[in-house]
């Protein structure tokens, strides 16, 4: 079922990407072309496999809780957009 | 010095008849003189670069060092490198200089490499003609109104141009060795996870993989040997004993068994294509190897399932691009939220957004079972396809390209027409598997054509191998193009 306006300004909000009327259009034709492309998966009879999540079957290594990172938090917030007093500072949120 | 590979730099450098600062100079004079007609860099630091050929020159002097040292390395401006602005060729990143190093980047500094300058790319790896850059297109070396491919168009630019004699990609869905085959070098994409992807910027993270360009595959071996190792930074960098690639270059492909894909020489390649990937299978013939056909019945279905399992993880890892602890963030926004939406509307490219989108589409309530666990499930058909041929032959080949390179604005307006351009490498990424790209030929406009070589898990020397004896038999290899030779 081909995606309308409403889906892909849905998806848009998901994904907080803000697009304009024109850029919903433009999504709207690629989207389903793209997703016309991937609708060929439903043709394949997949009963009974198990879905591969990763390249290689194995399982992701845990390692030891202990702390290895020394403290770089004047470093790192020295490319931050906006930071005061060792804090990042975003838009107010709670009133 | 410009026509020589790196395996000929690094015995000139040992045999001091070279410097490394004079290959230094020599490459960043290259690269600065066909800026305008290649844009493969996006930034280069002559400074830092010649300070690191001084104290490769200084180490070499003391009779250490190996072959990689002093040797002017290429990295794609995915990888992050400390000090070194790092962009992905996004404006999302235009001023993110990395505050620490990828691992990749840290085992060529170890090995004494010079990083000679960061290249160009489709923003985020995301395209197949390095088009999609925030800093413009990279253009092919062999005709510049073509693409030189992509996602790694800037690396494969600068090796074809003989700027550098090496330089570092990723390969998600074909990102080195596409633009490898259409620029006219060889490229490799190793086993995944061989070469760690820490510090590299992620897309799709179950299918990203560190690679490398050069002129030939001897030269490969010798950076496959730097860049793989285990590294417990990635949870999916495999604990594997060090292996010395370059090992059986010189093995004869006498009883080699070439597997060849019935679905791939049927329709959809063209005749240049298809004409100089027979040369090359009857070259293999001529050293040894025996041909048998086998089939891989699930690969037509590898691309719709790559542009669902792509973006679904793009979607998820460019979440984190949200103008708050680094890169753009939008001058003006009402409120959180908003600045959220303005920064990612402005800091991301077109078909970033577009697969962002799709990407969240298919992972959206309702459609997940559909979309993502049933493109999991045809995931594993694709790889359980080359494990049953990998029964009856040691490496698979087949075109990297179903055409030659394509025009600049050629296909920016058909997303999947662009899509089908790496209808034949994106296989490989889904099961996992080492692949790489060869020059065999030319066709339409005097662009150049590669060769697919796909090989078993960890089958790198074997490949190596192949294409080396191939390489020793033919010259497709030393061609440059004309504008850039000698």
């Amino acid at each position: 079922m081909p995606l309308n306006l409403d889906d892909i300004r849905r998806v848009a909000h998901l994904a907080r990407i803000e697009v304009t009327d024109a850029e919903l259009r433009a999504a709207q034709h690629e989207l389903n072309g793209i997703l016309g492309l991937v609708e060929q998966l439903q043709a394949a009879d997949t009963t009974g496999v198990e879905p591969m999540a990763h390249a290689q079957d194995v399982t992701l290594r845990l390692r030891a809780d202990e702390v290895t990172e020394s403290d770089e938090r004047a470093r790192f917030q020295s490319i931050a957009p906006r930071v005061e007093a060792g804090l990042y500072l975003v838009p107010k949120v709670i009133e | 010095m410009v026509e020589a590979s790196l395996s000929e730099l690094a015995t000139a450098l040992k045999a001091r008849r070279a410097s490394s600062v004079e290959l230094t100079r020599a490459a960043l004079d290259r690269i600065a003189r066909a800026k305008d007609a290649l844009n493969a860099f996006i930034t280069v630091d002559p400074d830092r670069s010649l300070a690191q050929a001084r104290s490769a020159d200084a180490r070499i002097a003391r009779g250490e060092g190996d072959a990689l040292t002093g040797i002017p390395v290429a990295h794609k401006d995915i990888f992050c490198a400390e000090g070194w602005r790092t962009t992905c060729a996004s404006k999302m990143l235009a001023d993110f200089v990395a505050p620490y190093d990828a691992h990749v980047i840290g085992r060529f500094h170890a090995a004494g490499a010079v990083l000679i300058g960061k290249t160009n790319m489709d923003e985020f790896a995301m395209g197949s003609s390095s088009e999609n850059s925030h800093y413009g297109p990279v253009r092919n070396p062999w005709h510049g109104e073509f693409v030189p491919g992509g996602s790694s168009g800037g690396s494969a630019a600068a090796v074809a141009a003989r700027l550098v004699p090496c330089a570092t990609g990723t390969d998600t869905g074909g990102s080195i060795r596409q633009p490898a085959a259409l620029c006219g070098v060889s490229g490799i994409k190793p086993t995944y996870g061989l070469v760690s992807r820490y510090g590299m910027i992620a897309f799709a993270s179950s299918l990203d993989q560190g690679g490398a360009f050069a002129r030939q595959a001897e030269d490969l071996a010798l950076m496959l040997n730097v860049m793989t190792g285990f590294d417990p930074r990635d949870a999916t960098s495999l604990d594997r004993p060090k292996e010395d690639y370059a090992r059986e270059l010189e093995r004869p492909l006498a009883g080699l068994r070439v597997g060849l894909p019935k679905e791939y020489f049927g329709e959809g390649m063209d005749a240049d294509v298809r004409a100089a990937v027979e040369g090359a299978i009857a070259a293999l013939r001529a050293l040894g190897a025996k041909t048998v056909e086998i089939s891989l019945p699930n690969s037509g279905l590898s691309v719709p399932a790559y542009y669902v399992l792509a973006p679904a993880e793009a979607s998820a890892n460019l979440a984190r691009y949200d103008g708050v602890r680094y890169g753009y963030r939008a001058p003006e926004y009402a409120d959180l939220a908003d600045m959220y939406c303005k920064t990612r509307a402005q800091g991301f490219g077109a078909e970033v957004k577009r697969r962002i989108l799709v990407g969240t589409y298919v992972l959206s309530h309702g459609y997940y079972d559909a979309y993502y666990l049933q493109a999991q499930r045809v995931r594993r058909l694709i790889a359980r396809d080359f494990v049953a041929a990998f029964t009856h032959c040691d490496v698979i080949v087949g075109p990297t390209s179903p055409t030659v390179a394509f025009r600049i604005g050629e296909k920016v307006a058909d997303p999947v027409k662009m899509y089908l351009s790496d209808i034949y490498t994106i296989a490989p990424n889904l099961a996992g598997l080492p692949a790489m790209s060869v020059p065999c030929g030319f066709g339409a406009n005097g662009l150049p054509v590669g060769l697919h070589v796909v090989g078993g898990y960890f089958g790198e020397a074997r490949m190596l191998n192949v294409a080396h004896q191939y390489q020793r038999a033919t010259d497709w290899h030393r061609r440059a193009p004309a504008a850039f030779a000698g």
